[in-house]
């Protein structure tokens, strides 16, 4: 049995520790906000927070949370009014969409870490995961925007 | 074409059908010839889905969305198209997918499917023409329910109002009354000048959904006892799998079966994770193991043969064999642009649901229409029985054309009787493309003794994509996909020739983000900065005076202008490019620097004119994405194959264009009163061109095959 907290409520799972995060989340928790991109860490649209360290679901066991905190995209506000949420729906960021949910998850880790977050900080932080769709400019607005509270109204 | 303002005609349809709902309201169809033969009235309580719009007495407004939402924005421009002249907003709007319907088919295309940048051109007067045709129901009802003219009425949000400013009523108040109007012959288009929506940014309607991990992709489709399956097919291309060992991955818990199927050896199991790791574990034998034909030196080989010899002439102007005899100077050059894959972020993926009385298939498609034809073929069900629920597309770029994924997934449901998800790998997803084809492409201009091209040829070698496509539209051997942008390309020379040689491959080709213009802008933009170079011409200028009899062309140059004449930053380069399609022209300006050894791309300037822009915003983010999607294929990596094999497995030898890689974009829209044009394809082939002229003016030798090397 594996104890973790998940979006602030407790889980104990009895699974494969070997299983990775992603699945456990896709196939047993019926959470599909976080994305299977490639299954090897390497573009990013499965990122979640560990104990608010962004990771990459799809490469991180279940054995690895053991008395962690996870938080996936769904976790991030409960009205889907975080500021990261809010300055993405103003940047009019996403595309398809389909790895926003890694790179809100992404930013939300660097701004924990770097309220007023640099251009360089965010550069480091970002290109870890990818956008097929080319949003990359409007993240970068969008995460001053969340992190600059006076011109979050727009 | 309606022209705004004016009475439109219904230009498409036979017959235009209100169709009373079973709740109260109206629905408003379009029935096609072949259906209008039959007669077929529906019952008036019966819901008839061929309607783009249904207003319920309960005031619910619905739009069934019949094009693929895969970043490009339609679900919210087609929206705005319709809400403009109903006079709703777009909040009161709910979208549902379309069934599938000949009512809905996008006429560029010639059946319902996305793609090309077709839907806003598609749905311009369709959309725009059914709402104005409710609107016009409803005012009718009004007046006639409070016995004042039509002209005393004035429709706002969904409500109609009285001049008197006392008495209002809702659509869905309305709507019983309305239905049972008799159909107007035709309506009146609002005044561009009347316009509140079209033209102006609307935030995305999908937007909110996928900031929460809310919006439904297909991977995210869970049905009621719905089974997860992998498909790993043979890695050499023209071979088959003879043998295979799944004692390894039947031990993978969860695991509940692996078999032989049409394309591979299925794993099925209870979870994704099961099937995915059951699907590491299988071991297949192919035969034969290699196929040494299949080698990207190979495939070269045979395309340069088609390079010299005669050619299949696609398009002939004067006489350009004498003319470049004639000519005071004579160049030549040969370009090569190789396969690339898709890469969309959301792998390829089905769930299908196949029962013995009808089937639902759940699918992130560009092509609903074709799916439903395949699970007809493959299950025996009626159409009628076959429901396609088209769901978000994490990217499409022509790959969700294809339908191998809705085989897996249907062909397993059917056999398994069970809902089944159907989910590719990455490295499948590189693997198993249909690729954007591989070209080379002789160029030969003569210039006179000015400096001014005078003739211009240019021969595509490549194979055809509607050879498996769609061969009915090869004439004379000429593939018109292989040859877009090249035979329409707007500069005019005195002498021009255009040939296309076929040399099909063993390679899986399909379309691409661009189709045709992918490689050909590549080819005949950088040869015109050759062209200009050799003849001592300043590149923009050249162009100008190639376009000197086509005004829109100089208005889009002339933006640029401005941009082009300012220093160029040090150490940089400047390149530019200009790409007409789908009904848009861009010019496409870009600033490189090459930094250790690298290619950088750092600032873009884009001049747009797409006709009417519909949702600004939206067009400068298909802007953006085309020329990030561009620069991926200009300066990371290509499809490649060794021994029958692709040689990339996923995005480490596959790579994308990361965060700290992304240039400066900025883009000019210009102002038109002309049909929109369609945005997601132009901006991609125009990108290569650019960069290489670019680093032809930086380091002053020219770069004629994709992906750049320096």
């Amino acid at each position: 049995m594996i104890h973790f907290t998940l979006n602030g409520e407790p889980q104990a799972l009895a699974l494969d520790p070997a299983t990775p995060l992603l699945w456990v989340l896709r196939d047993h928790l019926g959470l599909t906000g976080t994305k299977y991109g490639c299954g090897e860490g390497a573009c990013g649209a499965c990122v979640v927070q560990l104990d608010g360290e962004p990771v990459k679901s799809c490469s991180t066991p279940l054995s690895a949370v053991e008395g962690r905190s996870v938080q996936t995209i769904e976790g991030l506000s409960p009205d889907g009014r975080h500021p990261l949420q809010l300055a993405w729906v103003l940047e009019e960021v996403p595309q398809c969409g389909y790895c926003q949910s890694g790179q809100i998850m992404t930013a939300a880790a660097l701004l924990a870490r770097y309220p007023r977050p640099t251009d360089a900080q965010i550069d480091a932080a970002m290109s870890e995961v990818l956008c097929r769709c080319g949003s990359y400019a409007r993240i970068r607005r969008a995460i001053h925007r969340a992190a600059t509270p006076e011109v979050q109204g727009g | 074409m309606a022209d705004s303002g004016s009475a439109a005609a219904f230009t498409r349809r036979d017959l235009l059908k209100i169709i009373a709902l079973s709740g109260g309201g109206l629905a408003l169809g379009w029935v096609w010839p072949a259906r209008a033969e039959t007669n077929e009235t529906p019952a008036p309580s019966r819901f008839e889905p061929n309607a783009w719009i249904s207003l319920h007495a309960d005031g619910r407004i619905q739009l069934r969305l019949a094009r693929a939402e895969m970043g490009q924005g339609v679900m919210t421009s087609l929206t705005m198209l319709l809400a403009e002249e109903l006079e709703a907003g777009l909040d009161q709007i709910r979208i549902e997918p379309a069934p599938i319907d000949p009512a809905y088919t996008n006429h560029l295309l010639g059946e319902q499917a996305t793609g090309g940048g077709t839907s806003t051109r598609d749905g311009w007067e369709t959309l725009r023409e059914a709402g104005a045709l409710a609107r016009t129901l409803m005012i009718a009802a009004a007046a006639r329910t409070w016995g004042v003219p039509e002209s005393e009425c004035r429709a706002h949000r969904a409500q109609v109002h009285h001049a008197d400013g006392t008495r209002r009523l809702g659509y869905g108040e309305l709507a019983i009354t309305a239905a049972s109007l008799p159909v107007p012959t035709s309506v009146v288009l609002k005044d561009k000048s009347d316009w509140t929506l079209i033209g102006t940014s609307q935030r995305r309607l999908d937007t909110p959904l996928k900031v929460r991990g809310a919006a439904r992709f297909g991977l995210d489709v869970r049905l009621p006892g719905m089974l997860h399956a992998t498909i790993a097919r043979c890695p050499v291309i023209g071979a088959e799998i003879r043998g295979w060992n799944g004692q390894a991955a039947r031990e993978v818990p969860g695991v509940i079966d692996v078999f032989a199927v049409r394309h591979g050896i299925a794993v099925v199991a209870e979870t994704s994770w099961a099937a995915l790791a059951g699907h590491a574990r299988l071991e297949i034998d192919c035969r034969p193991r290699v196929n040494t034909a299949v080698a990207t030196e190979r495939l070269r080989s045979r395309l340069h043969i088609g390079l010299n010899g005669r050619a299949p002439v696609a398009l002939r102007e004067g006489d350009v064999s004498r003319a470049l005899a004639a000519a005071a100077l004579e160049i030549e050059s040969v370009y090569e642009v190789p396969f690339q894959a898709h890469a969309c972020m959301e792998p390829m993926n089905c769930t299908a649901d196949v029962r013995p009385d009808g089937c639902d298939i759940h699918v992130p498609t560009q092509s609903p229409a074709a799916t439903q034809e395949l699970a007809q073929r493959l299950t025996g069900l009626p159409p009628e029985r076959i429901r396609v629920h088209t769901t978000f597309l994490g990217g499409g770029h022509g790959r969700r054309r294809e339908l191998d994924f809705v085989h897996d997934a249907v062909e397993l449901s059917h056999r398994l009787v069970r809902p089944v998800q159907v989910i590719w790998t990455r490295a499948d997803d590189i693997q198993h493309d249909y690729y954007r084809p591989m070209t080379l492409h002789r160029l030969r201009g003569g210039l006179d003794a000015a400096g001014e091209p005078v003739a211009w040829f240019h021969r595509v070698v490549g194979p055809s994509v509607l050879a498996r496509r769609d061969p009915g539209r090869i004439r004379d051997g000429i593939d018109p996909l292989m040859i877009d942008g090249a035979a329409s390309l707007p500069y005019r020379f005195a002498h021009r020739r255009l040939e296309y040689r076929r040399a099909d491959t063993p390679v899986p080709i399909g379309l691409w983000r661009g189709d045709g213009h992918s490689h050909n802008a590549f080819a005949t933009e950088c040869f015109l900065d050759e062209l200009a170079r050799a003849g001592g011409r300043d590149p923009l200028a050249l162009r100008r005076n190639l376009l000197a009899d086509s005004p829109v062309h100089l208005a889009l140059l002339d933006r640029l202008a401005e941009h082009w004449a300012a220093p160029v930053p040090d150490g940089q380069g400047r390149g530019l490019a200009l790409v007409e399609a789908a009904g848009s022209r861009l010019a496409l300006m870009v600033e490189i620097s090459v930094d250790e050894g690298r290619v950088r791309a750092r600032r873009f300037v884009a001049v747009l004119d797409c006709g009417q822009v519909v949702n600004p915003d939206a067009v400068r983010a298909q802007i953006e994405s085309g020329i990030v999607f561009g620069l991926t294929a200009t300066l990371k990596g290509a499809i490649t194959f060794s021994d029958g094999r692709v040689e990339q497995t996923g995005f480490g030898d596959y790579p994308l264009l990361r965060f700290d890689e992304m240039p400066e974009i900025e883009s000019i829209l210009i102002d038109s009163d002309a049909p929109p044009g369609g945005v997601s394809p132009i901006a991609t082939p125009a990108v290569a061109p650019a960069v290489a002229n670019a680093l032809l003016a930086l380091l002053g030798r020219p770069f004629r095959t994709l992906p750049i090397r320096l």
